[in-house]
């Protein structure tokens, strides 16, 4: 477990050296994941090792947002008087985006299978 | 009574109590979920945030004080990040025959995400900075922070927004693409991870393996991607 949190954090810093060394926009994190995939390209046996503490840290992703969550309680009043309009329009708008992804993906995937056919 | 209250005021300045509470409160929350089926409405963010925040109204805890003990877990959001980077690497013969879903679907899913917000908050007639704290709402909170700031949003007002599209997304998933009879986890997951985010992945976890892996793919790609086109799209439709 320590093995694996070092290796999740030494990734992270990376990433946030690199990006803010380089004043690239992008968080350190994101560029932190596709570091540990080099590792684990180049160590086959790294991902086995890395695989307990991490399928229980992605089970419980959840967790780690709540702080996050009770920050918009905590925050309420910054929606001013348009709370109801901006649910409805994030709504709407997250709807739109994941209808708009979904038919793409699966439009896309069928156009390759039937020419691929 | 002293006593008690004397034992409040040392809790009190100790994270301790409130990274507690936040275990406890997602692990009866998540405990709820599991026992029911994950049902998508049972989202366990949200439920957790219903159990924590009647007891800091009771206590009169403010939030700065509360995070103080919830940094802590907030904190690990940056490794669990990291840490997708196996189930992309456990994925990856399958994800190499979807690179072209993936790529197309990524700039649909983006720019409509952004874009819809945009168009909505003009028709609804909400003010400026409103609307540019709107636009980079789908993606996740460090980058949509900086965006709004960027193109003069209110990064405060970005972080609510941010956090209510991860939780809209994460329940109205499910209901949506058994409506639509979507039975291929990775579009599934890949949909939820553009539109919504961290908190939209755990929900995919939460459902499928794979469907997590392509939330977790289109998560990290939309946090590139929406940092390139909102500032063209702000400047395209308004």
């Amino acid at each position: 477990m320590l093995h694996t949190l070092g290796l999740l954090l030494g990734c992270q810093l990376l990433g946030e050296i690199t990006v803010r060394g380089f004043g690239i926009v992008m968080p350190g994190p994101v560029l932190g994941l596709a570091l540990l995939v080099l590792f684990l390209r180049a160590l086959p046996t790294l991902g086995d090792q890395v695989r307990p503490t991490i399928t229980v840290m992605l089970a419980h992703l959840s967790f780690l947002f709540v702080p996050a969550g009770v920050g918009v309680i905590g925050n309420f009043e910054v929606l001013l008087d348009d709370g109801l309009t901006l649910l409805f329009i994030l709504t709407l708008s997250t709807v739109f985006s994941m209808l708009a992804t979904v038919g793409t993906f699966v439009g896309v995937r069928h156009l390759i299978e039937r020419r691929a056919a | 009574m002293t006593d008690v209250a004397n034992l409040w005021s040392y809790l009190s300045t100790t994270p301790l109590i409130w990274l507690t509470t936040t275990i406890l409160a997602y692990l009866a929350a998540d405990g709820v979920a599991r026992r029911l089926g994950h049902p998508p409405w049972a989202n366990p963010v949200l439920l957790s945030v219903l159990l924590i925040a009647p007891v800091l109204w009771l206590t009169r805890t403010d939030y700065t004080t509360y995070f103080e003990g919830a940094q802590f877990i907030h904190f690990l959001l940056g490794p669990a990040t990291v840490a997708l980077a196996l189930p992309l690497w456990d994925n990856r013969a399958t994800i190499r025959t979807t690179v072209a879903p993936i790529m197309l679907a990524l700039f649909a899913g983006s720019i409509v995400a952004a874009g819809s917000a945009i168009l909505l908050a003009r028709a609804f007639g909400l003010p400026m900075e409103v609307l540019l704290s709107l636009a980079p709402k789908s993606t996740t909170a460090p980058v949509a922070l900086g965006i709004s700031e960027a193109i003069g949003g209110l990064p405060a007002l970005t972080a609510v927004l941010v956090i209510l599209t991860g939780i809209i997304g994460a329940v109205t998933v499910t209901p949506l693409m058994n409506l639509l009879r979507i039975t291929d986890w990775r579009a599934r997951g890949f949909a939820v991870g553009v539109a919504a985010h961290g908190i939209g992945t755990a929900r995919a976890f939460q459902v499928n393996p794979v469907a997590g892996a392509y939330a977790g793919i289109a998560m990290a790609l939309n946090a590139l991607l929406t940092s390139l086109i909102v500032p063209v799209l702000v400047r395209w439709l308004i």
